[in-house]
């Protein structure tokens, strides 16, 4: 077993590993590059910078992409910014204060080695996309500005006024125009991966839709780089875009890939609360206005709930009698402690009948200390884009009142098990970002996205990618008629059928909607093994109602969007499952993992190291219940496994 | 609130189109323009007929995905918005509404009201970008910028690539987008060197793919939902005429 989840974690120190690994994987010769075919499936971040850094050293790259653009990957969104280890506030930050403040955020469910190069290739990433032209923000002298985020006691966070992950995402897509311009990558819009071909444990290639046209092709390559984003729209009101999906790593697990920690789901703390039943998505309000913003509820119920009928409004409740609970619990971090502990306490405060909003289903998040303090034209330069987007989206005046925010459904920690050369258990298929599962541990720290998505982008995979091509540049691309790519193909055209084929009348988003409550109810912020336990029956019932239920108008030879989210719900279906089997598996509680089971008198999370100090991957089998486990230890040598503390 | 949709239908791209009529009731006003079209989909898929095909991903105002002519305007009545970011509440109850995709000559429809925006990646394609190859870049405080430059840089770098200076143009010129990107990275020192070069092959591109010339109407300035200026055009057309001489 310990064979099958073999890490290779180099040996040596903690700081020398990532150099004497590099040091020992070969290279192939750039002669021999342009034989070598790769194909890199999504162009968040991740991908797209991974396909501009292997067309740079002159791979063959076919990228495939399901917009009409790379550019609007769902990296796009991310506002608050990107993590690095510069100590250009002289505030004592470090790559190892950066590599500890990830260990701990992630609650000691990563891989040391893996966020140890994390946090060294990290300021590697604010020089390279400075190179490509990010107008970071910067002070007056022209030197670059940080401002602080959740989880860390230092300022290292870049950024580009509210819209950082727009602004590297046009870093990276240039570089990627640049290597379409040049002819090594050339980028297939509008297309979605279906299935992985593997033969003999290898990855050979891939199965693709035509989203316009329907057709269905192969595509074979000497490794598959798979950068396809986290499954969190199983949730279906999540702050994900709407086309993001968990599609492409269903069929990688199915195939033979592990997928690890399923069940680390992040929750965001600071979204514009639910307010219909026709919402078809949430929106996230950044972090980074944690910053200013201080979050309150009424200390009254009956505070509580004239303010829900608006009979009073927030600004009239006097200070003495409003509860700062992030700073009342955790008065070290205040209202930048991480994300789980601000998610839980919201819930905890709505539970308790202190909830705002008409729903009694949202907190304040209040800037009227900061305005008053620093003025209304820092805030406005710092966030006035959020506060303009927060106004049209609730049509209420963020400068007048306070905010209204309420966690969703934001990230996905868990992901495709990759060792240290990011390879999943499948030869020749990679994992990258969000897709893959191994810097974050059981929660994300804000701004880590970003960083982890460009260091393996641009300075990991284009290491590890080519040491594992080094002994088959004798080795011709797929034969693309070959058995397993026809059988794969069949298979792929049968299932379109086969959802085509459906009768019903109801639309596919009416049953992923459902599926969406009951994974919010059962395996959201809090999770108990009563709830979970009757999740899985429900699941299925509620699977069997849309195979039943639902139809699909229209053919599948031209664009038909309920055909795509047919095929993106069947596969929320197994991821959902798969989510509630890892959280009922994980019987403690970890950063955004919270069993009720597990908590200390305080009502914090309580971690079982003793049980549960390991990774949990899972095998697919077509038996569900037959999904096998592995499990790889987690070994902290370099940091002591502590109790978890904001406090 | 009830609305009567007249919205474009068009099965492929050298089908004829035509606009279809819908009535839609019971949205509340917290409803985004997106999730009334998803309703009325929905709808749809009730009776059997094909959905509307559009454009949307992110739902915030920053993937620039979406993208309707709606009323005559892109992006619908508001200013300094996306499609998603459009809410019913600013529609008056009961009122007609007129839907249509893009219509520019150099962005075919697909199917309904998305159409094929490839051509502004090919123009990206031609020179939006700094050659610079991954980890050769100096420290990034080596070279200090300005914070009004930066911010200037920004201002351009805002673009979501979404089309609607495209769309709204009389001459279905492709400008504005051009010169954001030009103006974004030939601001910063990084983006000199090739500042000149960049100026022309994105312009010679833009012109090879089909769209329309400018000629100063600024039409583009008032649509564009990340308010980017035509002062960028301004800065393009300086930079174009340094490498002419």
């Amino acid at each position: 077993m310990a064979d099958i989840l073999n890490a290779k974690i180099p040996e040596g120190t903690l700081d020398s590993k990532w150099t004497s690994h590099k040091e020992s994987l070969g290279c192939v010769s750039p002669g021999n590059r342009e034989k070598m075919h790769i194909i890199v499936v999504g162009t968040g971040l991740a991908g797209a910078s991974a396909a501009a850094a292997l067309g740079e050293q002159g791979y063959r790259v076919n990228v495939f992409c399901m917009g009409d653009s790379p550019r609007r990957a769902h990296s796009v969104s991310a506002q608050g910014g990107i993590n690095a280890a510069k100590n250009y506030r002289n505030d004592n930050d470090s790559v190892y204060r950066l590599f500890l403040d990830t260990i701990k955020g992630g609650d000691f469910r990563s891989r040391e080695a893996n966020v140890y190069r994390l946090a060294q290739v990290s300021n590697q990433i604010i020089d390279h996309c400075v190179a490509l032209g990010v107008p970071f923000a910067r002070d007056y002298g022209g030197y670059l500005d940080n401002r602080s985020f959740g989880g860390s006691l230092v300022s290292r966070t870049f950024y580009a006024r509210g819209q950082t992950g727009q602004q590297l995402m046009l870093a990276a897509c240039s570089a990627l125009n640049r290597q379409m311009a040049k002819g090594t990558v050339t980028v297939h819009c509008r297309q979605q991966m279906m299935d992985l071909v593997v033969e003999k444990r290898r990855a050979k290639g891939i199965i693709t839709r035509d989203m316009v046209s329907g057709k269905i092709d192969v595509f074979p390559a000497h490794a598959v780089v798979l950068a396809t984003g986290g499954y969190g729209n199983v949730y279906f009101l999540s702050t994900n875009a709407m086309n993001s999906n968990g599609s492409a790593l269903v069929q990688c697990w199915k195939k033979g890939a592990f997928f690890a920690n399923p069940g680390f789901v992040q929750i965001h703390p600071t979204c514009i609360p639910v307010h219909g039943e026709h919402q078809s998505k949430l929106t996230l309000m950044s972090e980074s206005l944690r910053n200013d913003g201080r979050i309150w509820v009424p200390q009254k119920r009956e505070d509580a709930l004239a303010l829900r009928e608006k009979k009073i409004r927030p600004s009239e409740i006097p200070e003495h009698e409003r509860d700062y609970y992030l700073e009342r619990r955790y008065p070290a971090y205040g209202n930048l402690v991480p994300r789980d502990i601000a998610s839980r306490a919201a819930r905890e405060r709505c539970e308790a009948g202190l909830g705002v909003s008409k729903t009694g289903w949202a907190v304040f998040l209040d800037f009227s200390f900061a305005i008053a303090r620093q003025g209304k034209k820092v805030i406005e330069d710092k966030y006035g884009n959020l506060f303009q987007m927060y106004e049209k989206i609730t049509g209420e005046n963020p400068w007048k009142e306070p905010m209204q925010i309420y966690p969703a459904m934001h990230y996905t920690m868990g992901g495709l098990w990759v060792d240290y050369n990011l390879m999943t258990t499948i030869d020749g298929l990679f994992a990258i970002g969000e897709a893959n599962f191994s810097d974050h541990g059981a929660n994300r720290l804000g701004a880590s996205a970003l960083m982890q998505g460009l260091a393996d982008g641009f300075f990991i995979l284009p290491y590890t990618l080519p040491g594992f091509l080094a002994d088959k540049t004798g080795e011709p691309c797929p034969d693309p008629s070959a058995d397993a790519f026809l059988r794969a193909r069949s298979e792929v055209c049968r299932r379109i059928e086969r959802l085509m084929s459906m009768k019903g009348r109801i639309p596919v988003d009416h049953f992923h909607r459902k599926l969406g409550v009951l994974m919010w109810n059962h395996a959201g912020i809090v999770r108990s093994a009563e709830g979970l336990k009757e999740t899985i029956p429900q699941i299925d019932a509620l699977e069997t109602s849309f195979r039943q239920g639902a139809g699909i108008p229209g053919n599948s030879f031209t664009v038909n969007q309920e055909l795509e989210k047919a095929i993106h719900l069947e596969d929320y279906f197994i991821l959902a499952k798969l989510i509630v089997t890892d959280a009922l598996y994980r019987e403690e509680s970890c950063g955004s993992h919270f069993r009720t089971e597990s908590k200390t008198e305080e009502g914090e999370a309580l971690r079982d190291d003793k049980h549960f100090q390991h990774v949990a991957a899972w095998q697919y089998n077509s038996q569900e219940k037959d999904h096998l486990l592995h499990k790889e230890q987690l070994v902290f040598e370099n940091i002591p496994v502590t109790e978890r503390k904001y406090k | 609130m009830h609305f009567v949709l007249k919205i474009w239908r068009q099965a492929g791209p050298r089908t004829k189109g035509y606009f279809q009529r819908f009535e839609i009731n019971d949205i509340t006003e917290d409803t985004s323009f997106l999730e009334m079209l998803d309703i009325l989909n929905n709808n749809l898929v009730k009776q059997g007929i094909e959905t509307v095909a559009f454009d949307h991903d992110c739902r915030e105002g920053i993937c620039g995905a979406c993208g309707l002519f709606i009323n005559g305007r892109p992006h619908g009545p508001d200013e300094g918005i996306t499609t998603c970011q459009l809410y019913m509440r600013r529609f008056p109850d009961g009122s007609e509404i007129t839907v249509e995709p893009w219509r520019s000559k150099a962005f075919p429809v697909i199917r309904d009201l998305m159409v094929d925006r490839r051509a502004l990646d090919k123009i990206l394609q031609a020179g939006g970008f700094i050659s610079v190859n991954t980890g050769t870049a100096p420290e990034a405080n080596t070279l200090p910028i300005s914070m009004e430059k930066v911010q200037e840089s920004m201002d351009a770098s805002a673009c979501i690539g979404c089309g609607a200076c495209v769309a709204t143009c009389k001459n279905g010129s492709a400008m504005l987008f051009v010169a954001s990107r030009v103006s974004a990275l030939s601001i910063l020192p990084q983006g000199k060197p090739e500042a000149c070069r960049r100026a022309r092959a994105m312009v010679a591109r833009m012109d090879g793919l089909g769209f329309g010339s400018c000629t100063n109407i600024g039409s583009c300035q008032m649509e564009c939902p990340k308010n980017i200026t035509v002062a960028h055009i301004a800065r393009l057309n300086r930079e174009f005429l340094y490498c002419k001489r």
